[in-house]
């Protein structure tokens, strides 16, 4: 054998993905949100250099320190524009950034808007319990009507947010909703979502045991709930696939959000629209190309030739 | 601009004898949609070919359309340091332009004003009046057709015959701009302009008013205005990536950038607020590069606790802050210089941070590239401070040799060893950006949490302590580096004035006008504000006192920002405060007037 021949990359574990124990409590949700994703990272074997993990603040944002791979904890709310300053100028890595309803839908709610219409090109796996956790137990943006926290102490009274709702009519072009109970639809989910080119979002049902046990048992068929699995169109030329989901039908996935609790789960809208990585690298295609290989020191030079 | 020591006072009474001009204060008043900003852009461009030295001021209306707007150049065959404190020549469009400005010209200034718009009182005799129908022979020259646009051109025609410049340089400039639009658009600039060129006012005027040739040295001369210039900074100093929101006057910068940067490989992206466009340039800097956001004023209030983030997580990144008039809203197209103790202490926590501000318009290339240097060395963010009356003068002076400052954009994502550790208690922060490979296997968290050598989170009440030092450190060790400022004029004696940003010509200017009274007068301008040169009282023992300049408010103790600031390194009660809030550049008499007050309260 050549000596000059490069070693293969060595194959990607769950065991090199492991990071820090977890600080979550026993029994959260979360862990099984962390075992899914190691598991679809080990299978889809991403370089373990190009896998950057982006949370902002809350329990489920505490994701980076678990996960043995490069990754930056930010600020309550601000993962998304974070993670897009990094799809945008490295489009050689995976970027994945992960939170919490709090940090989603509320103090981030603006730039979750945003990320999804620009079409920005990474993963973010919403982990949403219904309520703030890491500061004991306050209302937060998913909370149903009634809800009894400290900050509602006579039940919540502001209507929820509606995740998907939300999602679809921002213009996130992969929107999917799994539950933490379910690693195999998980994993199933995230699988799909990495692939999808573009902003991909899943939302997971993940359970805070501590302060609000029992809140998604309605989807949880051991519990007595119901996990029905979005039936999704095959295009089969059946008479009955008339009547399945069409993941780019926008109006269709809108209507399917408005199900009452627990709705349904799968891929609630997929879309092949260019990204925004796509559209700025254009750009930047097209003005190298009618400068003719100038480099960077005689573009600025013409620019003060122009000011002279 | 090159540092003259010969005083030149633009006071008419001080010129000398010979018949041609040294300088002249020509200030331009109409509406903001009458174009007087190109006039007065062509005339600093023109000033760049001509070895002359210019510098503009302008006022823009904050309203979306219309309002009442200045042009001031300030043109000169040598140094010209300030915008200048009264006008020579007034050109007024309308009568409100001739009701607001006249004051502002000197006795014995001359008022050239439109006779189809303004009546003026004639009976004024401190002034010489030229009255021309500016409005009816410009559509005369036009062929009628252009209602009242091209009178910028034809002033601009008077004010070329009027002070001798080169006609044949002005054409290659107005073709140069107008030539890409289309070639009627070129037709009637030239017509309008040919049209002032020949109008019969010499007679009018009575003496010539010709400016001597230029003696600024170098054939390599650029005009341009201070945000431009801290583009081209940006550039120069390898910054390739970036994000912002608009807010005036930061967004020619962010507009500038979102053009440029594709044309370098790079990428400028506009956020959906200042919290995320701060956030982005954040992503942009963990990704390994160095990178820019900036805003004015309200948005660096907003940008706060990312930049607490940046200074604990030790990211590199440039932040520029046009400062403008606060607080809140404010005076958003005012000059003001009150953002300093916002960019020092705005965040919560202990958060050291860089701060610099450039002095005028060339300087803001060279403040872009000290930014990048101190970003990238100390792995910190840098706020500049720059302001409205830098932001859009124009000014002419030398082009900067690329060859020796253009700085290479890399990015660094050679493997890492098993020693690699991003926050070494006992080095400096090099981080390892996404997709360098560890090869001992672990890779790295950059957190906002207190964290141990290696990242992780740790409230360890020693590991507090010795990280917090850590960041303070690297900024005193900084401290070291920086040269002491410069000291202008006497090196010793009465007073030295002190000041910072956009107020170095003027404070030079008033140093030589007190020293020309027979003052022992010096002047500092500090461009490192945080962490400051290390010395200055050393400086500041040689006088009898510390004048400190500055466009903000007195405080609650009598002082302003940076003699705050100086008071409580040095607890030297010498420094004292010359400070302003009138939305305006500060005027070399009051300067003078702010410095003697303080002789004389002394």
């Amino acid at each position: 054998m050549s000596t000059a021949a490069p070693s293969p990359p060595e194959k990607l574990t769950k065991k090199m993905l492991t990071a820090d124990h977890p600080t979550w409590c026993p029994g959260c949700g979360d862990f099984a949100v962390l075992a899914a994703f190691y598991k679809v990272l080990e299978k889809l074997q991403i370089p373990h250099e190009k896998i950057v993990t982006i949370a902002g603040i809350g329990c489920s944002s505490r994701f980076p320190y678990f996960v043995n791979s490069h990754g930056l904890h930010y600020i309550h709310g601000r993962a998304l524009p974070l993670a897009t300053g990094i799809s945008l100028s490295r489009p050689d890595v995976h970027v994945f950034a992960f939170g919490g309803d709090g940090d989603g839908f509320s103090i981030g709610g603006n730039h979750l808007d945003h990320c999804a219409r620009k079409n920005v090109n990474l993963t973010y796996v919403i982990m949403d319990n219904s309520v703030y956790g890491l500061t004991k137990m306050q209302t937060s943006p998913t909370s149903p009507i009634g809800y009894k926290s400290k900050t509602d102490p006579t039940g919540a009274i502001d209507q929820p947010v509606n995740p998907m709702r939300k999602l679809v009519a921002s213009g996130a072009s992969f929107v999917a909703r799994t539950h933490a109970s379910q690693v195999k639809h998980m994993m199933e989910m995230f699988e799909r979502a990495i692939k999808h080119p573009g902003f991909s979002v899943v939302e997971v049902l993940s359970e805070c045991v501590i302060f609000y046990p029992g809140a998604f048992d309605n989807s949880i068929p051991r519990k007595g709930g119901e996990f029905e699995v979005i039936d999704e169109r095959k295009w089969d030329e059946t008479s009955e696939d008339e009547s399945r989901h069409d993941v780019t039908d926008f109006s269709a996935a809108m209507r399917l959000s408005e199900e009452a609790s627990p709705g349904k789960f799968g891929t609630y809208y997929e879309v092949d629209r260019p990204s925004k990585n796509v559209l700025e690298q254009k750009w930047i295609d097209d003005s190298k190309a009618k400068l003719g290989g100038a480099s960077d020191k005689e573009v600025l030079q013409a620019r003060f030739n122009q000011m002279k | 601009m090159t540092t003259a020591s010969a005083p030149s006072p633009s006071d008419a009474s001080t010129r000398s004898s010979s018949d041609k001009l040294k300088d002249a204060v020509i200030r331009l008043a109409g509406n903001s949609q009458d174009g007087i900003q190109t006039v007065g852009g062509f005339l600093a461009r023109l000033a760049g070919r001509t070895a002359q030295e210019v510098m503009t001021y302008m006022t823009i209306p904050s309203t979306i359309s219309g309002g009442p707007s200045i042009f001031q150049v300030h043109i000169g065959s040598g140094e010209v340091l300030s915008p200048g404190d009264d006008a020579d020549f007034l050109v007024a469009f309308y009568q409100h332009s001739y009701k607001d400005h006249i004051s502002s010209l000197r006795d014995g200034g001359v008022c050239i004003y439109d006779t189809d718009e303004v009546e003026p009182d004639l009976t004024d005799r401190r002034f010489t009046f030229i009255g021309i129908p500016i409005t009816t022979t410009t559509i005369e020259a036009l062929g009628g057709s252009a209602r009242d646009r091209g009178k910028n051109m034809f002033v601009l025609g008077l004010l070329t015959s009027i002070f001798d410049l080169s006609r044949e340089k002005l054409t290659a400039i107005i073709d140069r701009q107008f030539g890409k639009k289309n070639e009627s658009v070129l037709r009637n600039a030239m017509l309008a302009f040919d049209a002032g060129y020949s109008y019969p006012i010499s007679e009018s005027l009575g003496r010539d008013y010709g400016i001597a040739p230029g003696t600024m040295e170098g054939d390599h001369r650029i005009a341009t205005d201070g945000n431009q210039m801290m583009t081209c900074g940006l550039l120069a100093a390898g910054v390739r990536y970036g994000a912002g929101y608009p807010i005036t006057p930061w967004s020619p910068i962010m507009e500038s950038l979102r053009s440029e940067l594709p044309k370098y490989g790079g990428l400028f992206v506009q956020g959906e607020d200042e919290l995320a466009a701060v956030s982005i340039a954040l992503g942009m800097a963990y990704s390994g590069h160095l990178a820019v956001t900036g805003s004015s004023g309200p948005g660096l209030s907003l940008k706060m606790e990312a930049l607490s983030y940046a200074v604990m997580a030790e990211l590199p990144l440039i932040v520029i802050n046009v400062q403008r008039g606060g607080p809140s809203t404010g005076l958003p197209t005012s000059v003001e210089q009150s953002d300093l103790l916002q960019a020092i202490y705005g965040s919560h926590g202990d958060a050291p941070r860089v701060v610099l501000a450039p002095q005028d318009v060339e300087d803001c290339f060279y403040i872009a590239l000290e930014a990048g240097r101190i970003a990238r060395k100390y792995s910190v963010p840098v706020i500049i401070l720059s302001d409205q009356a830098i932001s859009s003068r124009i000014e002419a002076f030398a082009e900067p040799n690329l060859d020796e400052f253009m700085v290479e954009a890399e990015l660094d994502i050679a493997p890492r060893d098993e020693s690699f550790k991003p926050y070494p208690l006992d080095g400096l922060t090099r981080h390892a950006p996404p997709g360098t490979p560890l090869t001992g296997g672990i890779y790295p968290v950059v957190t906002g949490l207190e964290h141990d050598e290696w990242g992780h989170p740790t409230a360890n009440p020693e590991l507090h302590q010795k990280m917090t030092a850590r960041r303070r450190n690297k900024l005193i060790a900084l401290a070291e580096e920086i040269a002491e400022p410069e000291i202008y004029g006497d090196a010793e004696g009465d007073s030295l004035l002190v000041g910072w940003g956009s107020t170095y010509g003027p404070i030079r200017e008033a140093v030589d006008r007190m020293r020309s009274n027979g003052e022992k007068v010096g002047a500092m301008q500090i461009r490192h504000l945080n962490p400051l040169p290390n010395g200055l009282d050393k400086s500041f023992a040689r006088f009898s006192r510390v004048a400190v300049i500055e466009i903000n408010g007195s405080g609650l103790y009598g002082c302003g920002q940076l003699a705050t600031l100086l008071r409580a390194r040095y607890c030297d009660p010498r420094i004292q405060s010359v400070t302003k809030t009138d939305g305006l550049a500060f005027k070399i008499r009051e300067i003078v007037a702010g410095v003697e007050n303080l002789k004389n309260n002394a």
